[in-house]
């Protein structure tokens, strides 16, 4: 078979069924072949769902270019903050972004040591996500700093005037974890990738592709010794990537926790902000993987059994959110505070804002319900809708806990209600362009599924074919 | 010894055959070889007498390093270098550095995961003799290989090759250097 031989890449485009994970017929060729092909399509044989896909990113690209260069230009007061709400968007989109994140690493590392083997045609896709939604929230805490050509003044250096930031404070908490997530992710992603780069050097007909790809590859020659302890690697990699996940948005919420904010000083504010990161995160990977999967034929490598799974995984985590809600509430009543209560009655009906909060219990903990039914899971349609109405829920999430808790106050006279600007929403639409286009790059300039895992799979399943009975 | 030669290399379309060759070579006293296969393929490394552990060794002390580095920054920067009094508290006040000495061990114990594996495997390396098989490009596609190596003691070019001939290869190739 040729390199390039676009035949190759139109295998049995037949969904296998909800019990399997990849499609039958397959080998190790046709695999390689399958997902190699989609980067080796020819530039204009692109499906024209991802030029115009791009066309809108790059759009909203340009469109936080001018509202940074603004910024820059005439500082944070271009946004809706102001005392008392000092934390707008730019927070709310941080803690947005680093949930979605969380998914990625969530299949990718604890899914990998559960042995929860439908992970693999996902988890190349879901840990470039987790790198660009990383890059989209490391953006939004430096941009609110006021001053972001001095961001680098949160980092411990040895500087003239001898002072240190304060190890104290989770601010500073999240500085570490935020930039250990992000080169933590970046080395999982590029370590995944290390194979694959040499399977493309191969497999490309094009020499400067071919050159690209080699470099990449560093010389990987897949040999047996490089292979254990690249597998040792890997393995070690998301042992750590596991408690590293949950550590960054309880580090996180600490920012929320540790305040005296009414609505923000509570306890369940980690493991409620996993469980939400993870919600979110599983949201974001169905609303990407299911469009992509159609457009470019995969259906039958992400099978209904990944988005099964997924669904479920999703329901899940959105109850666990919906018991942080629920106690939320009862210790806000339980425990008696008079400033706790009211933060809820604010929340609920008295405040500005208590729309919100009901479309949020809405996205995020009434519709999501109906993938209780099979049926519902096995309709792609109703699973995207989901998947964006929880994308949006968990966004107001993340707004109720940010703004509304601090429109009210301790005192009266500090109250205030928060109204974003046209800059809030360019800045926050911008980048979601900068995500989307480098999805978009990514998929279709690097493999978007792990091709040697998938190896991995056709030789299990084969070995599956005759079932051998070891005790 | 065979200047002309790296090694002798067969090629099988299945991995069980070449776990299977791999095997007999070993037990046909055969140390120097190393086998390509296009995905991890469990017992391949035990099969071809590799043996370490210098991966997890080295991941171990980096993480061991790192936390002592996190915890030592934040012990440093409070009591030694900025010591701030707030409202009376120990200078030293180590719960607060528990998330920074975490996010040390990590950080540190992933990088050195990476750089580690690459290192021990010998990469980047942008030549190696085994390119320079037509068929080794198949190696990451749907190809299983075993090469034995011109280095070891027991090589012989005719012999060897007889050896893997024996073993039911699609092919038997030489390796040049």
């Amino acid at each position: 078979m040729k390199p390039e031989d676009q035949e190759s890449t139109s295998v049995a485009v037949l969904d296998p069924g909800p019990d399997k994970i990849i499609g039958p017929g397959h080998d190790y060729g046709s695999v390689t072949d399958e997902i190699g092909g989609v980067v080796f399509r020819p530039f204009l044989r692109t499906p024209p769902q991802m030029f115009i896909g791009f066309a809108i990113a790059f759009l909203l690209v340009n469109l936080l270019m001018v509202a940074v260069t603004w910024l820059f230009l005439r500082g944070v007061g271009i946004w809706g903050i102001m005392i008392p709400v000092a934390w707008g968007f730019a927070i709310v989109n941080f803690v947005w972004w680093i949930g979605i994140g969380h998914a990625g690493t969530l299949i990718s590392a604890i899914l990998l040591l559960l042995k929860q083997d439908w992970r693999t045609s996902i988890n190349r896709f879901s840990e470039s996500m987790t790198l660009f939604a990383v890059a989209c929230a490391g953006m939004f805490p430096i941009l609110h700093l006021g001053r972001p050509w001095l961001a680098y003044w949160l980092l411990p250096y040895p500087n003239t005037m001898w002072l240190w930031p304060q190890p104290r404070s989770p601010l500073i908490w999240d500085v570490f974890a935020v930039s250990t997530y992000a080169t933590v992710s970046l080395l999982f992603w590029f370590t995944g990738l290390i194979p694959d780069f040499a399977t493309m050097r191969d497999k490309a007909g094009n020499p400067v592709a071919q050159k690209i790809f080699g470099v990449l590859a560093m010389g990987w020659r897949n040999s047996a010794k490089h292979w254990a302890r690249y597998q040792k690697a890997y393995l070690l990699l998301a042992g750590l990537s596991t408690p590293l996940v949950v550590s960054v948005h309880s580090v996180v919420s600490f920012d929320f926790a540790v305040a005296i904010v009414p609505g923000w000083h509570t306890t369940i504010f980690p493991p409620y902000f996993v469980a939400g990161a993870v919600y979110s995160g599983f949201a974001m990977v169905l609303t990407l993987a299911i469009p992509v999967r159609r457009w470019y034929h995969l259906e039958d490598l992400i099978t209904m059994r990944h988005i099964e799974c997924m669904s479920k995984v999703m329901l899940a985590t959105g109850l666990i959110v919906a018991y942080g809600y629920g106690m939320e509430a009862f210790m806000a009543w339980y425990s008696g505070n008079q400033y706790e209560r009211y933060a809820f009655v604010n929340r609920m009906w008295a405040g500005g804002y208590w729309w919100t909060y009901w479309i949020l219990i809405l996205c995020n903990i009434v519709i999501p319900q109906a993938l209780w039914s099979r049926r519902v899971r096995m309709s792609i349609p109703a699973v995207f809708v989901i998947a964006l109405v929880v994308n949006v829920g968990m966004w107001l999430e993340r707004f109720v806990i940010v703004v509304t808790s601090l429109t009210r106050d301790f005192v009266p006279s500090s109250w205030g209600m928060y109204y974003p600007t046209i800059w809030d929403w360019s800045t926050y639409a911008g980048t979601i362009g900068v995500f989307l286009a480098l999805m978009f790059l990514f998929i279709r300039g690097l493999p978007a599924i792990s091709i040697f895992e998938m190896r991995e799979v056709v030789h299990h399943a084969e070995s599956h074919v005759e079932p051998t009975h070891v005790p | 010894m065979f200047p002309n030669l790296y090694g002798i290399m067969a090629e099988f379309d299945n991995p069980e055959s070449l776990l299977d060759a791999a095997h007999s070579a070993r037990s046909a006293g055969y140390r120097d070889m190393d086998a390509y296969a296009p995905m991890p393929v469990e017992g391949l490394a035990e099969a071809i007498g590799y043996r370490s552990s210098w991966v997890q060794r080295m991941v171990l002390a980096a993480g061991i390093l790192g936390a002592c580095g996190g915890f030592g920054l934040c012990w440093w920067m409070t009591v030694v270098a900025y010591p701030h009094n707030v409202a009376g508290r120990p200078l030293n006040s180590w719960p607060a550095y528990v998330p920074i000495t975490f996010e040390g061990m990590v950080l540190i114990a992933c990088i050195t995961a990476v750089v580690g594996m690459l290192a021990l495997n010998g990469l980047p390396q942008p030549y190696h003799p085994v390119f320079n098989v037509e068929q080794f490009s198949r190696a990451s596609r749907d190809r299983f290989l075993l090469c034995i190596e011109a280095t070891d003691p027991q090589f012989d070019p005719d012999a060897t090759r007889q050896f893997l001939e024996n073993a039911n290869p699609l092919e038997v190739i030489d390796v040049a250097p």
